[in-house]
C-alpha cells in the first residue's frame, strides 16, 4: 500500500495541534508503509517536542516544506504539497478539518485529481479504495463514501480517533521540500494575520469537553466557565450569546461556526435551534440544562436537566471538585 | 461592476432531509434556497448599489425547482438569472458541480466577481467555492466576514479558527461570505413583481460544451456507497431539578467517565 501524507498542523510557536496525533494514528491503520508528515513553514519552524512527539507517533520523515508565497493562502499550500505530493508518491493526503485545510483540498484535489471527502469522522481501507464515513444533514444522517481515485485528500474532524502512540517509535528524519508558487497563487495577498491569544482553555474545535453556553445565561458565563474549567474543557456558545456580544463570534457553535464533536458536549440555556444541532449533534454524550421543558435540545441529549442553569452548575462543578478530592 | 452569484437549492433544513441511492432527495417540495446564498446576494447587491452602477447574474445548477433559488435572487434585486439542468447533473460531487458552476459562469462573461455562501446547508463540504476559483482560474478569499472592492482590488476580513486575516486580491476573484457579513434584506412586493419580468436562461450541458462524462455520477471522483438516518439516542433520561440535579450531573459524568 501506497505511503500516506498528513499535513502537521501547528501553532504559531511550532508545537503541534492536538488533532495532528489522531491523523497520524489514522494513517498508520491506512498503510504497511511509511508515515510523512508535511510541515509547512509558514514563520514556525518544528520544535524539538514536537519532533520528538511525531517520531512517537511513527511519523519517518517530517518534509520541510517552504514557498516563496505565502503558505497561509490555501492555493500556495496547495500547489506546496502536489509538489510533494509528486515527489513522495503518496497515495493518500491526511489533513485536519479546519477552514484553511478544506480550501487548500480543494484546490490539491483538483490539481492532482484526486477525490476529496471533508469532515470525516472514520476512514478505513476496503478492497484497496478508501472508504470515509461521514454525518451530514446536521449530524442526523451517517454515509460512508469510497474515493474512486488512485489519490485521496481527506480531512478528519477532531476526535474521531483515538491518538495513540506506534508500537516502533521512530527519529523522523527532517527533508527539505522548497517550492515555487505559481503567479496564479501569488494574487492572493495575505495582508495580515492576527493569531488569537491563547485562552488557557482547549481549542474549542477540537476539545474533548465542550460547555456551551445560550440564551439562558442571560449573558453571564461565569458558571459555563467554571464547570468547563473543573472538566477541562472549552466554552462555547450558541448564535444568541455571540450576537448579544456575550462572548466573541470565535465561541460560535453552528453549521456556519465551529463544528464541534467533542465526547461530552453540556448545554447550559441552550434551547437547540437546528443551526445549532448541526454543529454538535456528532458529540458523543449530550446533556442539556434548560429551564424550558420544551426546548429541542432535550430531544437528542442523553441526560437532560429541567432546571436553572445557575443553581445546576455551580453545584455539578462542586461536586466535581469534592469527588476529585 | 459584473457580479455573479451562485446559489444552490436544497432542503429545508427544518425538513425531513433524506438521501436515497447516495444522492440527497431534491424532490420532497420543501426545497429552499440555501440560507447562507441570501448573505451572498446581499453582498452583492450592496456592491452594486455602492458603486452606482453594475449588474447581478444569479447562477444555479440543479433539478427543475432549483430555478426557484434563482427567483428568490431576482426577487431579491438581482437582474438576471441562469438555470443549468440536465439529468446528467445528477450524483455530482463537490468538484463534479464546480466544474458546471465554472462553466455557468464563464459563459455569464466578462465577470468581475463570484459571490458565494461558505457552505451548501445539506453537503455542508465548503469545497465549491475555493473548486470553483480554481476552476476559473481566478483568486479566492472565502469566508468573507467583511468585503469591499476598490480600485479593481478586493479585500476580505475573516476568522479562523485560531486567527484573524486580511486577504486581498485583484479582480476578478472569487468571495465566499459568511452568516455574520450581513443581514439579507426581504424580497419586497415591487422585487417580486418585477422579478417575473427579469429573463432567466436554462441551460444544458450541452449548451455550455461541457462534456456529461466530467460531471454526475460517471465523472463524480467520490461515491456514497452507503447512507442511514443516525440511529435516535438510547437510554435517554430527563430529570427535573428537585435541588439534586447538579449532583446527579456529576454521578453521571463520573459513571459514564466523563470526568
Amino acid at each position: 500500500m501506497s505511503d500516506i501524507l498528513v499535513l502537521l498542523d501547528h501553532t504559531a510557536a511550532g508545537a503541534l495541534r492536538a488533532p495532528v496525533r489522531e491523523l497520524v494514528t489514522l494513517a498508520r491503520t491506512l498503510t504497511d508503509g511509511a508515515v510523512h508528515g508535511a510541515w509547512a513553514v509558514d514563520g514556525a519552524e518544528p520544535d524539538d517536542a514536537a519532533l520528538a512527539e511525531l517520531g512517537a507517533l511513527g511519523v519517518g520523515t517530517v518534509h520541510r516544506l517552504t514557498s516563496d508565497g505565502d503558505l497561509h493562502v490555501a492555493a500556495v499550500l496547495a500547489e506546496a504539497l502536489a509538489s510533494l505530493v509528486a515527489a513522495t508518491g503518496v497515495g493518500t493526503v491526511l489533513a485536519t478539518s479546519s477552514f484553511e485545510n478544506k480550501e487548500a483540498a480543494a484546490h490539491l484535489a483538483l490539481a492532482t485529481g484526486a477525490g476529496v471527502v471533508t469532515d470525516a469522522d472514520a476512514v478505513e481501507r476496503v478492497d484497496g479504495r478508501l472508504v470515509v464515513g461521514k454525518t451530514v444533514f446536521a449530524g442526523t444522517w451517517t454515509t460512508r463514501t469510497a474515493v474512486r481515485t488512485p489519490l485521496a485528500v481527506v480531512t478528519l474532524k477532531a476526535n474521531s480517533v483515538t491518538a495513540t502512540d506506534a508500537p516502533a517509535p521512530a527519529a523522523p528524519q527532517v527533508v527539505e521540500h522548497a517550492t515555487t508558487a505559481s503567479a496564479g497563487a501569488l494574487r492572493v495577498r495575505l495582508v495580515s494575520r492576527t493569531e488569537r491569544p491563547a485562552t488557557g482553555r482547549p481549542d474549542l474545535g477540537s476539545a474533548n469537553v465542550v460547555v456551551v453556553g445560550g440564551r439562558g445565561t442571560e449573558g453571564d458565563f461565569t458558571q459555563v466557565e467554571e464547570l468547563a474549567d473543573v472538566l477541562g474543557g472549552a466554552v462555547g456558545a450558541t448564535r444568541v450569546a455571540t450576537d448579544e456580544g456575550w462572548i466573541g463570534h470565535d465561541a460560535q457553535i453552528g453549521q456556519t461556526g465551529v463544528t464541534v464533536s467533542p465526547r461530552l458536549y453540556i448545554g447550559a440555556g441552550v434551547s437547540g435551534a437546528v443551526h445549532h444541532r448541526g454543529g454538535m449533534q456528532a458529540s458523543g454524550t449530550i446533556v442539556a440544562v434548560n429551564s424550558d421543558p420544551d426546548a429541542p435540545i432535550f430531544e437528542i441529549a442523553d441526560l437532560g436537566i429541567v432546571g436553572d442553569l445557575r443553581t445546576v452548575l455551580p453545584q455539578a462543578a462542586a461536586e466535581l471538585r469534592r469527588l476529585k478530592g | 461592476m459584473k457580479i455573479v452569484v451562485c446559489v444552490k437549492h436544497v432542503p429545508d433544513i427544518q425538513s425531513d432531509r433524506r438521501i436515497a441511492d447516495g444522492r440527497t432527495v431534491r424532490d420532497g417540495g420543501d426545497g429552499t434556497l440555501n440560507e447562507l446564498d441570501e448573505n451572498a446576494l446581499e453582498a452583492a447587491l450592496a456592491l452594486v448599489e455602492a458603486a452606482g452602477e453594475g449588474e447581478v447574474v444569479v447562477v444555479t445548477v440543479g433539478p427543475d425547482d432549483a430555478v426557484d433559488a434563482v427567483r428568490k435572487g431576482l426577487q431579491m434585486g438581482a437582474d438576471a438569472g441562469v438555470h443549468v439542468v440536465d439529468d446528467a447533473v445528477a450524483g455530482s460531487d463537490a468538484l463534479g458541480t464546480a466544474r458546471v458552476l465554472a462553466a455557468a459562469v464563464a459563459r455569464v462573461g466578462e465577470v468581475d466577481l463570484v459571490v458565494t455562501g461558505m457552505a451548501g446547508l445539506d453537503g455542508l463540504t465548503s469545497l465549491v467555492p475555493s473548486a470553483l476559483a480554481a476552476l476559473l482560474d481566478v483568486p479566492a478569499l472565502p469566508l468573507a466576514a467583511t468585503l469591499e472592492v476598490d480600485a479593481g482590488v478586493v479585500r476580505v476580513t475573516r476568522n479562523l479558527d485560531h486567527a484573524t486575516e486580511v486577504l486581498e486580491a485583484p479582480l476578478p476573484a472569487l468571495v465566499s461570505v459568511t452568516d455574520q457579513t450581513n443581514e439579507p434584506r426581504y424580497p419586497n412586493f415591487k422585487g417580486i413583481m418585477s422579478a417575473r419580468k427579469k429573463p432567466v436562461e436554462t441551460l444544458t450541458l450541452a449548451d455550455l460544451g461541457l462534456d456529461a462524462a466530467l460531471v454526475g455520477t460517471s465523472g463524480a471522483w467520490t461515491e456514497v456507497l452507503e447512507s442511514a438516518p443516525r440511529p435516535a439516542r438510547e437510554d435517554r433520561v430527563l430529570i427535573n431539578d428537585t435541588g439534586d440535579a447538579g449532583v446527579r450531573l456529576a454521578a453521571f459524568l463520573v459513571e459514564n467517565q466523563l470526568a
